[in-house]
Formats: C-alpha cells, structure tokens, sequence
C-alpha cells in the first residue's frame, strides 16, 4: 500500500447466491480511505453498504477485483492472514452481536483477549475503562439479557474500541443509541481518530456524524454514486 | 469456580460460561451425558460378566495343556477322549503328568426349586491339577459320594451356604443315589448353569453310571517347569494318534472357549450387540448435547471469528465443554451404573460388577466423543465467511 491509505478497493464486484439466483450486489467498487480519516457511507437500504464494508473488513471473501487492506491484498488471501488482519480491526456491528453468556466486561475483555492472554487484573482494568468512558461504568458487571439496545450496541463499542485497532468499521453505531450517547459514541471515535490515527468506516444517516465526516461516499444499487470530500 | 477456570486455562471460560448460562438445559445435557455413560456401563457388565463366567471353571484346575474331543467348544460340551491318549502324550519327555477330567449336570431338587449344578469329576489324590482353594479340601472328596458345593449357587442362600462344614455336612438324592456336601468352594453362577460341584472321579461314575472311567471328557496334563505349553501341544498334535482331538495349551482353551461364546453363541452375540448399540447410542447423545450448544452459538462465535479469534480458540471451547460434561456427567453415571450393575448381581447372580478398565474406558471415551463431536459441528464455523453467520 501507500501508507496514506490503509483501505484501496479496486473494480470491485460482488455477487449473491448462485445459478438463477445469482445477484450482484456491488459493481466495480474504487475507494481509497485516508489513513485517520473518517468516511461515511450513506444510501438507501439493500444499496450495498453492509456488504462493502464486511468485505473491505475481512469479514466476506473478495470473489473479484482488488482490496488492499494494510498493506495485504485480500483477494485470494490465506486463512490465518484474516485471522491477523482481523485483530487490528474494530467491527461494530449493524446487531450488537454480544455473547449472552458474558458480562458486560467478559464481552469487552473478549476484544483484547484476542491480542494474547493478558492477566485476568490487567484485563478488566481495561474493559471497565473502555465502560466507563461510554458511560457503562454502573453496568459492568449485567448479563447482555439485562442491558437495553443502546446499552448493549455501547458494549459492542467498547469492545471494538479496546484492542487499539488501526481501522473501525460501524454499522450504523448509533442507530439504537439517544442523542447524548450516540454524541459521546462519536466524539470518542473521533478522538480515537485524531490522537492514535485510527481510520474510521462508518455506515450512518446520523446528521452530526455526516457534519464531521471527513469523506461522504454514496452508494446506490450497488454503485458508488457520489463522494464527497469535506477538505477539498 | 470461574475464576479457578481462568486462572487455569489463561483465558476466559467461555465454554464454562457458555453451558451454565441456562441451568435447566446444562442439566439436561449432564444427564443426557451421564445416561449414555450408564448405557454403556450396562452393556459392558453384561459382556464382561460373560467372560468372567466362561473362565471361570477353568480357574478350579491347574493344567498346562487340555486334550477335548473335536466338537468340544468349552468344558461342558462335546464327546469324550479315550484314555489311551493320555498315555500316549505321557511319553513326551515335557509331559509330567495326566489326569482325566469328567463333566455333568447334576439336578439338586430343593422342594420346588431345582438347582442346575455344572458338575467335575477328577481324581482327588492328583491335587496338583486343583486349584490351592479346592486342593485344600480335596482330600474329603475320597470319601464315597462326597461333593464340594459352588458356594455362591444361584438360589442357594448364603447362610445356607455358608452352614455346609466337614463337621455339618449336607445330604440329598439325586435319582436314588446319595451325595452329602462336606464342603464349599468360591464359584459364581454363569449363564450354562446355577452353580458348580467337585466330586471324585469314582463318585462321579456312580452318578453317571454310563460314563466308563476310561473315556474322560478331558484329559489335563501338566509339563515340567519352564517349558512352552504351547509347543509342547503342537509336538502331541503330531505324536497323538488320534487327528480330531483338539490339543491346545490351557491358556488357549480358556480363551478359545470365550471367543467361541461370544462370537458364535446367540447370547455373546447379543451382548456383544448390546455394547455396540450402547456405544452408539451414547455416541448419538454426546453428538446432539455438544453439537446443538454448538449451533446456538453460532453467532457469537461468527463474532469471535470477526475479531480475529483463530480456529484453534473454537477448538479449546469444545474441547473444555467435552470436558467439562465429561467429568461431570460421568461421576452420576458411574453412580447410576455401579448401582444398576450391583442390583443385576444380586438378582442374577451374574459376576456383573463395575470395574476400574470399564470406568476408564467409559470415561475417556466420552471425553473423546464429546470433544469430536464439538470439533465436526465447529468446521462449520471454519468454513463459512464470518459475515454469513451473523
Ligand atoms: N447474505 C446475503 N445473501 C443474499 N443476498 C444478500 C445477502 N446480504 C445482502 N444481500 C443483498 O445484497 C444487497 C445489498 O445488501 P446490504 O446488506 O449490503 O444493504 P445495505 O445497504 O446494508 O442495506 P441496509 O441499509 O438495509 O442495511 C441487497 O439487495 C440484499 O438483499
Ligand atoms: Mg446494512
């Protein structure tokens, strides 16, 4: 890669199911993201933001053209080459995707665990920081079943934010959250973003986001359609 | 308990986490466990107290080589073996010495109960074809019609049992002819008859007054210290005139007979059946408690993949879950199994017993199960794209 980019996606496609019911769902997909910016992707639903952002997250195999992610081209790429990129990612889901046999904490401490076995202290000192700083720090110890929406897409925040990673992907983060969370959601992404250079893709319609984008891409049936830049 | 498993493991316990989540299905999933550990503890008495029985008898002599008759698949059926073969294997320099040895069934009427005793007739004064138990009370059986009682016949109350002395001995009459029990011997019911009786040579010609001393329906013979049974049998095979007995070291005879009642009687068939089945079953159990917690945790572990958990991690769960429901569903099932076997026992007055190789074996064979089962439902997991799971 360039090092000022850690996501380039190149004539990217990509297709659902197969024989007769064969879709494609993404049609020669170019985007660069600037190392810690934060770029928005917006469209109607069923557009194809979900599937982008899965497949630039490692999370879907690339089936044609090119996504580097790292400094890795994802096409064609090993198992255990996901499985490492994945860690220096954070992935806040569209369904908050908690471990309901977990607490709060045991869920956050999942997203560093992933990093090597820290001891059981240092671990939870961690996880009850990353809580409290989105506002969780009464909560640590409740089971997933006894936390509200908002409450357990904080705790899938925390969890992604608690490994340091190098890129966040959210979908749609703040969907289920109220203003002063979704406000402190974004502001401590935003800070993630500027002290340790951390890159930020995010799928939202949430107006006060969209204000600090710093890239707004577009997409519309599986197309990108528009990309707006807020520097330029 | 969840701090020791972290403490242990390095790692948070999921899998710990993960089956006591939900009380009521973890228990269902230990019982689900512990009876598949019982079924197959069942089956296993049963197969094992067969071989017990079998070889039973062949523990009351001492012999280094048995000579049967051609149809003789065990001790108690078959034709008989002329003596004079006896005389001929004599002559190998390995051969100390010989003793025939008789077999019948012997019918003791009590009241309207009727005791099927497996009965040996063998030449008191060789006691070095007894074993030391019934050499030590064998040289009363030189008595006429004296008999040595199988103290733990099925039907036969302990007390009773335990009653028959040389100084208080037991008469009774079979077909007008007087046997009196001077004596008893640890024998144990097996499934060809209720319990076993030792007479004399010469009493048991009298009881059977069409068997000539001359014919026996083995011979056993005992060779000199140090030497190979097995070879000194072959070398008879080709010294023995007659072609069709069947000459095979001691040892050999013993385990032919077992491999013979449990692979062509029906019943060893059927137990045999009935281990297999257990297995399966219990298999089939382990499967579905370790694979459904599998299933319904499939998102969370798409989501663990998602943030960079390898296939190994997935791996350590199971295996701590088949852990887990292994050692604790195996302490109720060997609980539950000990206690059925002991309650068979003492119905049947078969050697059912729970013994330390079955608990071993069931145990790791559980442990194992349960630890494959969970890796087969996990390849899913290994297969898929993270963002198919959720
Ligand atoms: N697993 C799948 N199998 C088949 N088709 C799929 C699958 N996932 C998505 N699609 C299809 O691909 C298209 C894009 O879906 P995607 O989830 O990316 O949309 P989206 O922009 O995220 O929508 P929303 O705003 O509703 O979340 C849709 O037409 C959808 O039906
Ligand atoms: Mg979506």
């Amino acid at each position: 890669m360039d090092s000022k980019h850690p996501i380039a996606a190149r004539n990217l496609n990509h297709w659902f199911g197969t024989g007769e019911a064969r879709k494609q769902a993404l049609f020669d997909i170019n985007l660069e993201v600037e190392l810690g910016s934060l770029t928005v992707l917006v469209g109607p639903s069923g557009s194809g933001k979900t599937t982008l952002l899965t497949l630039l997250g490692c999370l879907r195999e690339v089936q044609d053209g090119s996504v580097d992610l790292l400094g890795h081209e994802l096409h064609g790429a090993s198992g255990a080459l996901l499985t490492a990129l994945r860690r220096r990612l954070g992935f806040v889901f569209q369904a908050h995707n908690l471990h309901n046999s977990l607490t709060a904490r045991q869920n956050v401490v999942m997203g560093l665990q992933v990093h090597g076995n820290l001891p059981a202290e240092q671990a939870d000192a961690a996880a009850s920081h990353l809580l409290g700083l989105v506002g969780l720090g009464d909560r640590l110890d409740y089971l997933p079943a006894n936390l509200s929406g908002g409450q357990k897409q904080r705790v899938a925040v925390a969890r992604a934010l608690v490994g340091n990673p190098d890129i966040i992907f959210a979908d749609e983060p703040t969907a289920a959250l109220d203003r002063v969370t979704s406000a402190n959601v974004v502001a401590l992404i935003k800070r993630l973003g500027r002290e340790r250079g951390t890159t930020t893709v995010m799928v939202t319609h949430d107006n006060r986001i969209l204000d600090q984008a710093d890239r707004i891409v577009t997409l519309e049936e599986g197309r990108i359609v528009k990309s707006i830049d807020a520097n330029a | 308990m969840t701090g020791l498993l972290h403490a242990l493991l390095g790692r948070l316990p999921i899998g710990w986490l993960q089956l006591t989540h939900s009380r009521a299905r973890f228990a269902a999933a230990l019982a689900g466990v512990a009876f598949a550990n019982v079924l197959v503890f069942v089956q296993l008495g049963i197969m094992n107290s067969m071989a017990t029985a079998t070889l039973k008898p062949y523990e009351f002599f001492s012999a280094d080589i048995m000579i049967s008759a051609s149809d003789a698949n065990s001790m108690t059926d078959g034709g008989n073996v002329a003596r004079q073969w006896m005389l001929q294997a004599l002559a190998d320099p390995d051969v100390e010495a010989g003793t025939g040895l008789f077999v019948g069934n012997v019918s003791w009427q009590r009241g309207a109960q009727s005791l099927g005793l497996t009965t040996y007739g063998i030449d008191p004064t060789e006691s070095r074809f007894l074993s030391p138990d019934i050499a030590a009370k064998s040289s009363i059986l030189q008595l006429q019609g004296a008999g040595l009682l199988d103290r733990f016949s099925r039907g036969l109350p302990r007390d009773e049992a335990a009653s028959i002395r040389p100084q208080t001995p037991l008469s009774f009459e079979v077909s007008g002819k007087t046997l009196t029990l001077y004596d008893t011997f640890a024998g144990g019911g097996g499934f060809g008859g209720d319990g076993y009786m030792i007479l004399s040579d010469q009493t048991y010609l009298t009881m059977f007054p069409k068997r000539s001393s001359s014919a026996p329906d083995h011979v056993l013979l005992q060779t000199r210290p140090h030497v190979d049974a097995a070879k000194v049998a072959e070398r008879l095979r080709e010294l023995v005139s007659d072609k069709t007995l069947r000459i095979r070291s001691y040892a050999d005879a013993a385990q032919e007979d077992l491999s013979y009642q449990q692979t062509k009687r029906p019943t060893g068939i059927i137990f045999g059946f009935g281990v297999i089945i257990g297995i399966l079953v219990g298999i089939v159990i382990v499967y579905q408690v370790l694979s459904t917690d599998v299933s319904d945790h499939m998102r969370e572990y798409a989501t663990f993949k998602a943030m960079g958990y390898g296939h190994s991690f997935f791996l350590g769960i199971v295996l701590e879950e088949a852990l887990i429901l292994g050692i604790l569903g195996f302490i109720p099932g060997l609980a539950v199994g000990t206690g059925i076997l002991t309650g068979m026992a003492a119905a049947t007055t078969l050697p059912l017993e729970m013994t330390v190789g079955m608990a071993i074996a069931v145990f790791v064979g559980t442990v194992v199960a349960c630890a494959l089962s969970g890796a087969i439902a996990t390849r899913r997991l290994a297969a898929a794209d993270p963002a198919d799971l959720f």
